[in-house]
């Protein structure tokens, strides 16, 4: 009986099977923990719904989905249907041939629709190897009642020199408020990206034209000298490990006087079901040194990828113009709010007037629109990106001299020291690169 | 007098074992009791210890994040069939080391243990290669496999010194009675092993449980197992305390429980050939 | 007693284990030994299908070479080294504790051995979070409510903190099989010497500690095989920043981060000869003691 029922059932199975093969797949999505794509898996039904496609997802954490998607893609693993990457990774990968083009996207999509600065980040050669999921740059989060009660006032583009007066002012260590967090997290996406974009603002740069190391100029040095006199007097304890996630928790806690940091971030830091100083946050453009024509504004998306070589192309570009479409911008508009959509991305949700009722909507678009990925600093340089270098070596580099620097911020060696082993490590892992 | 003299130290000693027995499990015991805490409690100071609005909110967070079920299957799947598999082709060789030894024995021996000294990562590419040559990326059966290697020399040398310990004199007894060298190892030699086999399973069980980079790096959605789901908690965006605490407390929580129903028989055959 | 029949029964009975084993060596070992002197960048396209470059020991020269090398040695050796010497001499006092009468000798027991489920990489987070945490960890709770300046663990004390959390792990390990051991050690041989008047310093060095002698090198051999290899930890933790940066944490970096699997081969390479320098000392001592 047991088993007449059992292969009733697998006989229905079968059955099942053979009526859906034809279109319904299973993708495997390969996706980064933030908030925006946890979100989006809980919408996945609305997505096997309009298609028949089911998803598995694997959310990892980013410096393990890093490693994990790069290991997969270049040993054609063949574990992802869809790999949620940055902009640091997609014009390199589209280079190396391993993303299949995202030129024949439908009509509706409007793929014109894309803000052009994120649009070209993820390009190679003009092509879009990757679709925005959520585009970000970076600028200043303030606490309003703080600036207030100390008699100052946040202009619309402030200089690092207005920064340190108020974080100076701001700070009441007695009470636990630093006037300013900032990343010093060791790592390139963490603090690497920071310094880099802070040293953009003082006219530093990675490499002159000839792809050599810049560690040794001036510039790099006041800068460096100037964030960690700006840490160690208004800055919290412990910032030699605070990054993205850290800073964000100190904030929401009313720890913080000023965060600069990414535009995402100001949903999170207005959300009151999070944030105990959800109704006193104000915006203002990332800073830069007086006289220094570059704002410390970074560029970056999180974008969905496929990688050349998978079986189920057609149903991962289905998901990809699902989840960056217009319409899923919509639906979580009307199930969360307009706060909470997936900022960043494309030109119609700032056109849209709902979406500019939101307070961080226009600083947001004015930052993104600030940040020129091939001219980040005020010298020439030979690279595309602003807060990371679009060469395969970077990654690994980056993370090395971050390490550097942290180790500066924890108080293990000097300025000096960290500039001249970074120029080093530079100089060494450019050379073994065959620059 | 003798004997409230040896209830005077009964006293002190319980106290003290007390002492360092909660000062160690304290962290877990704080993950935990953090689980049940809403975000702004986990990070309240002064801290709550015990004093708090109790919720499962967390937990049902996590649960409605991730297919903790799926997770919990595989890790159970690829543990246990690494730990059995791995004992069923060590038997036999820790047998021979221990009854027929050679000269070689000792070589052998240190030989397989010192295999478990080539660091992973410096493999991974050439591992990853041959997985998706052999179709086993991503599957439970790779997984399984690969385990099984990482800790067989632990299991071999684990029954080998339980072996040793076994009287040759019963062996040899046993022979005279016309026993085959089968029936040797199945009717009189494994019923005494028992013991020591239990807790080379345990041992392994809690080894394979809590590998985190092959497990992490060879698998995408199918066979992904508890490692893989902790590392998609480690550090979301903002406050987490109470979250991460409930994943953590989640992915451990078997294991601890197999722990701790089971440490009679972990700790009488964790010997290693310690004791003589 | 061993007869030809059961020698080569016996070596039948061996054979799938070493087979395996000698597999699980050799291929990966013969791969990465190929890889060590090649050009590998899998960023810039080198794959095996496409053949890959010779470039002798270019990458053998650079890994030693820069900066980071010397470095990752002296942060492996203190760190193996560090929570060897932790779990051991608190592995013994805490099994001679346990091994005294008390009241709810299980239960405590099951207090202690507990951190050895944990898996590392939730204990790693556990104590980075919600423990030493400059703001918000308990640590800093408790320096802060003494009215002092909270440490900032990870970065300030940074190899001090890894072996507090890996030795947190593996005191259990130590504290079990010591145990074992002392449980073996002849009560009437301590009663004996109580008698004659010892002291309890010399009854512990001369009686307590020579019995566990054979159990502490079994400790330190399987301690030192995970040791060397751990990785979660650092990875969770630091990230390799403020110089808890291990040679097999450096491979990792060159492997994986930098994508130069040539030069991390050429690592790999260079780990297996210190695992093996590590291993034939350690072999000299347990091997002694293994048949004594």
């Amino acid at each position: 009986m047991r088993l007449k029922a059992h292969a009733l059932f697998m006989g229905a199975c079968a059955v099942a099977a053979l009526t859906t093969a034809a279109t319904a797949e299973t993708i495997t999505i390969a996706t980064v923990n933030n908030g925006d794509m946890i979100r989006m898996q809980g919408y996945t039904d609305d997505f096997t719904a309009k298609t028949g496609h089911e998803v598995e997802w694997v959310t990892l954490e980013e410096n393990v989905l890093r490693q994990r998607v790069t290991t997969d893609i270049s040993t054609k693993g063949g574990a992802f249907d869809i790999m949620t990457i940055g902009m640091y990774e997609t014009p390199i990968w589209g280079a190396n041939g391993w993303l299949i083009p995202l030129d024949d996207l439908s009509a509706e999509y409007d793929v014109d629709d894309i803000l052009p600065a994120m649009r070209n980040g993820l390009s190679h050669d003009g092509t879009l190897y990757a679709a925005p999921f959520y585009g970000e740059s970076s600028m200043i989060m303030y606490r309003t009642d703080l600036m207030e009660k100390a008699g100052l006032e946040m202009p619309e583009a402030p200089t690092w020199e207005f920064i340190r007066e108020a974080a100076i002012a701001m700070t009441d260590r007695a009470n636990e408020i630093n006037g300013i967090c900032l990343r010093g997290k060791a790592g390139w996406g963490e603090g690497g990206a920071f310094i880099t974009v802070t040293g953009n603002s003082f006219g530093a740069r990675w490499f002159d034209e000839d792809w050599k190391a810049q560690f040794d100029q001036p510039q790099w040095a006041e800068a460096l000298n100037f964030y960690v006199d700006l840490m160690t007097e208004a800055g919290p304890p412990g910032y030699a490990t605070n990054g993205f996630n850290e800073n964000l928790s100190l904030f929401q806690q009313g720890k913080c006087g000023m965060w600069i940091d990414a535009t995402v971030a100001a949903s999170f830091v207005t959300n009151p079901n999070d944030s105990t100083v959800a109704d006193k946050v104000g915006f203002a453009l990332a800073p830069n040194k007086d006289g220094v024509d570059k704002r410390a504004n970074w560029l970056w998306a999180w974008a969905l990828a496929i990688p050349a070589g998978t079986q189920k192309a057609d149903a991962a570009k289905q998901f990809i113009e699902w989840a960056t479409s217009k319409e899923y911008i919509e639906l979580v508009a009307e199930k969360e709010g307009w706060a909470n959509v997936p900022p960043g991305a494309r030109t119609s949700l700032y056109d849209n007037p709902e979406y500019q009722k939101v307070p961080f909507a226009k600083m947001t678009l004015d930052s993104i629109n600030a940040a020129d990925p091939t001219n980040p600093t005020v010298d020439p340089v030979p690279y595309v990106g602003i807060q990371f270098v679009a060469i395969p070596e970077f990654a690994g580099i980056a993370t090395e001299v971050s390490q550097e620097f942290s180790a500066v911020y924890a108080g293990q060696q000097s300025v000096e020291e960290a500039l001249e082993k970074a120029q080093a490590l530079t100089t060494d892992a450019m050379e073994a690169a065959g620059y | 007098m003798a004997r409230s003299a040896t209830t005077k130290r009964k006293v002190i000693n319980t106290t003290a074992a007390w002492i360092v027995g909660l000062l160690i499990f304290f962290p877990i015991l704080w993950t935990i009791l953090t689980s049940f805490k809403t975000e702004a409690q986990a990070i309240a100071d002064p801290p709550i210890f015990l004093n708090f609005d109790w919720t499962l909110e967390n937990y049902g967070v996590v649960m409605e994040r991730s297919n903790y079920m799926r997770f919990l299957w595989n890790s159970i799947i690829i543990a246990g069939g690494s730990t059995i598999l791995g004992i069923i082709i060590a038997v036999p060789a820790a047998w021979s080391m221990a009854f027929v030894p050679s000269k070689r024995t000792k070589d052998i021996l240190l030989w397989m243990l010192s295999t478990k000294m080539l660091p992973a990562v410096g493999v991974l590419y050439p591992i990853y290669l041959l997985f998706i040559k052999l179709g086993l990326l991503d599957t439970r059966l790779g997984l399984t496999i690969v385990l099984m290697l990482i800790n067989l020399p632990i299991i071999v040398w684990m029954l080998y010194t339980y072996f040793k310990e076994i009287p040759g004199e019963i062996l040899e007894a046993a022979r005279m009675d016309g026993a085959s060298l089968r029936e040797e190892v199945f009717y009189i030699l494994t019923p005494m092993a028992i013991p020591g086999i239990a807790s080379t399973l345990l041992l392994n069980v809690i080894l394979a449980w809590n590998e985190a980079f092959w497990t992490l790096n060879l698998t995408a959605a199918k066979a992904a197992p508890l490692t893989a789901f902790i590392a998609s908690y480690s550090s979301p965006e903002g406050l987490f305390y109470a979250k991460l605490s409930a994943a953590s407390t989640m992915a451990i929580a078997p294991i601890l429980i197999l722990g701790w129903f089971s440490q009679k028989q972990l700790v009488s055959g964790l010997t290693f050939g310690a004791v003589k | 007693m061993a007869t030809q029949h059961s020698r080569s029964a016996a070596r039948l009975m061996m054979a799938p284990a070493v087979v395996l084993l000698l597999g699980w060596m050799l291929v990966p070992l013969t791969m990465t030994l190929f890889f060590s002197f090649k050009k590998y960048l899998p960023l810039r396209g080198d794959s095996l299908a496409n053949g890959l470059d010779w470039v002798g020991f270019e990458n053998y020269v650079r890994f030693v070479t820069s900066s980071s090398f010397w470095p990752s040695i002296y942060a492996t050796l203190v760190i193996v080294g560090g929570v060897l010497a932790i779990t051991v001499t608190l592995g013994v006092l805490l099994a001679i504790l346990l091994n005294q009468p008390m009241w709810g000798q299980g239960i405590v027991r099951i207090l202690v051995i507990a951190p050895f489920f944990v898996m590392p990489t939730v204990s790693a987070l556990v104590w980075k979070n919600m423990f030493m945490d400059p703001v918000n960890g308990l640590l800093a709770h408790l320096w802060k409510a003494f009215g002092a300046a909270p440490v900032e663990w990870l970065s300030q004390a940074s190899l001090p903190s890894l072996i507090l959390i890996v030795s947190w792990q593996w005191l259990p390990f130590a504290t079990l099989i010591l145990l074992t051991a002392i449980q073996s050690l002849d009560s009437e041989q301590l009663e004996a010497s109580e008698m004659d008047g010892a002291q309890p310093l010399s009854r512990f060095f001369y009686i307590i500690l020579p019995h566990l002698g054979r159990a502490i090198t079994i400790v330190i051999l399987i301690q030192t095989i995970f040791l060397l290899a751990i990785f979660a930890e650092i990875f969770v933790t630091t990230g390799g920043a403020f110089g808890t940066k291990t040679l097999s944490y450096l491979i990792f970096q060159r492997v994986l981060e930098s994508q130069n699997v040539g030069l991390g081969s050429a690592g790999g390479v260079y780990a297996i000869i210190l695992a093996n320098i590590v291993a034939i000392f350690l072999m000299r001592i347990v091997g002694k003691n293994l048949d004594a």
